[in-house]
């Protein structure tokens, strides 16, 4: 059965974007369909990271205002053939989106895939409450600070709140996704530790994605984390939580930078 | 009774007692009040079964015989006629019910059964929370004590006419006995508040002393001033 995930977070520039893809071709990779939804309309993203934005015809809002059809607006990833994109429109604003429609693209997402991963916009108005209305799952990305930590924990109210399956007294299963970790720093005093922000947020930890340049890299080429360096330790880290989203259980194991010799004695820092 | 009255004479007592009835009040033509009359028996069927009737007949003229049937119309809808008023005594026979006069208007008070539900369940006057109360949410309940199986955070506020019990981390805000209650207490497993407030006094973040800061606590007002001692 079609599985609704919404890639959310609150604050901006967490690594929202960056996750939905490394999930999505994660997934894709272990022979699921999967389609990534960019909801932030009007400062689109996904479409970049994943190496389309040559490619969009159609958009979200085409699609919601009947301009086109659904199979106009998908994008088919040209590495994964499992992997679409359904990207958002630059050119308007977030105030094009109803509910109505977005119930309506849900609707006949679910009948082709098997995953469709909704990237939020930041915030906590309209295009964020839209790509989590339909959700069955949420994934909770959040970096080690205090002010992440705490707009995702206002974001998980809402998930339990303002979601259609909150309405019916159903759960929206949810997730936190911990990016940018930086275990040196951590060790230091200098962020917050794991244990503070799950104590914080009491909600299951789906991974640890640590601290990378491969991440700007990957997004820098078009190409999600997980598919651009697949050895790196960030797409080693999406992989273990993508199988946990699957149902596996994996230990939780934070990935390091593979340091050569010479990157030690120079004490060069992967951040 | 019938035994009793013939062994000993009793005394006949009366007193004055006044009954609200419903008034009829027919205008011409009576053919189309009687219509109206079955239109609204249609819509309510029994409205008027057991309940005490008075024709008015000041606003209209009708000789003996038309008074006489229209009393027998009302009784053929099952209308039963009290007394009539604002006719001659001359105009009415024996057999018609008797002449009422000094009536007076009155409010007629709609007297609905009671909700048995409502009337059963006492209003609660406690909350209870399983869930942690998140970021950007507000508790509000004046009406008692709030429960919170959890923590409530940062950004998140509880307000609550009595005492707050949070098992649990208390990074908000709350607010205790808003409702003027100064005996109401603010209890936490954890207290990391930014705020607390109990019957208008509070104290920030900034106020709450470093050593019960993240201990199980309480805050209590002793007079004027708020008390934050540790549990335990």
């Amino acid at each position: 059965m079609a599985k609704v995930l919404v890639v959310t977070s609150g604050k901006g520039g967490v690594g929202k974007t960056t996750s939905t893809a490394a999930l999505g071709a994660a997934l894709a990779q272990m022979g699921e369909k999967v389609v990534v939804v960019d909801f932030d309309v009007g400062l689109r993203n996904l479409d970049l990271v994943m190496g389309a934005e040559r490619r969009v015809v159609f958009d979200l809002i085409n699609v919601v205002q009947g301009v086109a059809k659904l199979s106009q607006a998908l994008i088919r990833d040209k590495r994964l053939e499992n992997l679409w994109l359904l990207p958002a429109s630059q050119t308007r604003d977030k105030d094009a989106l109803t509910e109505e429609g977005v119930g309506n693209i849900i609707a006949e997402l679910r009948t082709r895939f098997d995953w469709i991963l909704c990237d939020s916009p930041a915030g906590i108005e309209r295009g964020a409450t839209l790509a989590m209305r339909y959700a069955d799952e949420a994934v909770v990305v959040t970096n080690p600070e205090v002010s992440s930590v705490r707009d995702s924990d206002r974001i998980i109210g809402m998930l339990d709140s303002k979601t259609v399956r909150a309405e019916k007294g159903e759960r929206v299963e949810k997730h936190v996704l911990i990016t940018r970790y930086d275990s040196g720093r951590a060790a230091r005093g200098e962020m917050l530790s794991i244990d503070d922000i799950l104590e914080i947020l009491a909600t299951p930890l789906l991974g640890i994605i640590p601290e990378s340049q491969d991440v700007l890299l990957a997004s820098n080429v078009g190409s999600p984390v997980t598919l651009n360096n697949a050895a790196s330790a960030p797409a080693r880290a999406y992989v273990d939580a993508t199988r946990r989203l699957m149902g596996e259980t994996v230990p939780m194991v934070v990935p390091v930078e593979r340091k050569g010799l010479m990157d030690r004695l120079l004490g060069r820092r992967a951040a | 009774m019938h035994g009793t009255r013939e062994q000993t004479r009793q005394l006949v007592r009366m007193r004055g007692r006044s009954y609200v009835a419903f008034v009829f009040s027919p205008v011409v033509p009576i053919q189309g009040w009687l219509e109206e009359i079955d239109a609204m028996l249609a819509r309510s069927p029994g409205f008027f079964i057991g309940k005490p009737v008075v024709l008015d007949l000041s606003a209209v003229e009708l000789s003996q015989s038309a008074i006489a049937h229209l009393v027998a119309s009302l009784e053929q809808r099952d209308i039963r006629i009290l007394g009539i008023e604002g006719v001659d005594a001359s105009h009415l026979t024996t057999s018609m019910p008797p002449l009422l006069t000094g009536g007076r208007p009155t409010v007629l008070v709609q007297n609905e059964p009671k909700k048995p539900e409502a009337a059963a369940r006492p209003k609660p006057n406690s909350l209870l929370l399983e869930s942690p109360v998140r970021s950007g949410q507000s508790i509000v309940f004046t009406d008692g004590d709030v429960t919170v199986l959890g923590s409530v955070g940062s950004g998140a506020e509880i307000v609550a006419g009595g005492s707050i019990h949070i098992y649990g981390a208390l990074r908000g805000r709350a607010m205790a006995g808003v409702n003027g209650n100064s005996a109401a207490r603010i209890f936490c497993q954890k207290i990391e508040a930014e705020l607390l407030a109990i019957d208008g006094y509070y104290q920030t973040a900034e106020d709450i002393d470093v050593n019960v800061r993240n201990r199980a606590a309480q805050a209590w007002l002793d007079g004027d001033t708020m008390k934050i001692t540790p549990l335990n």
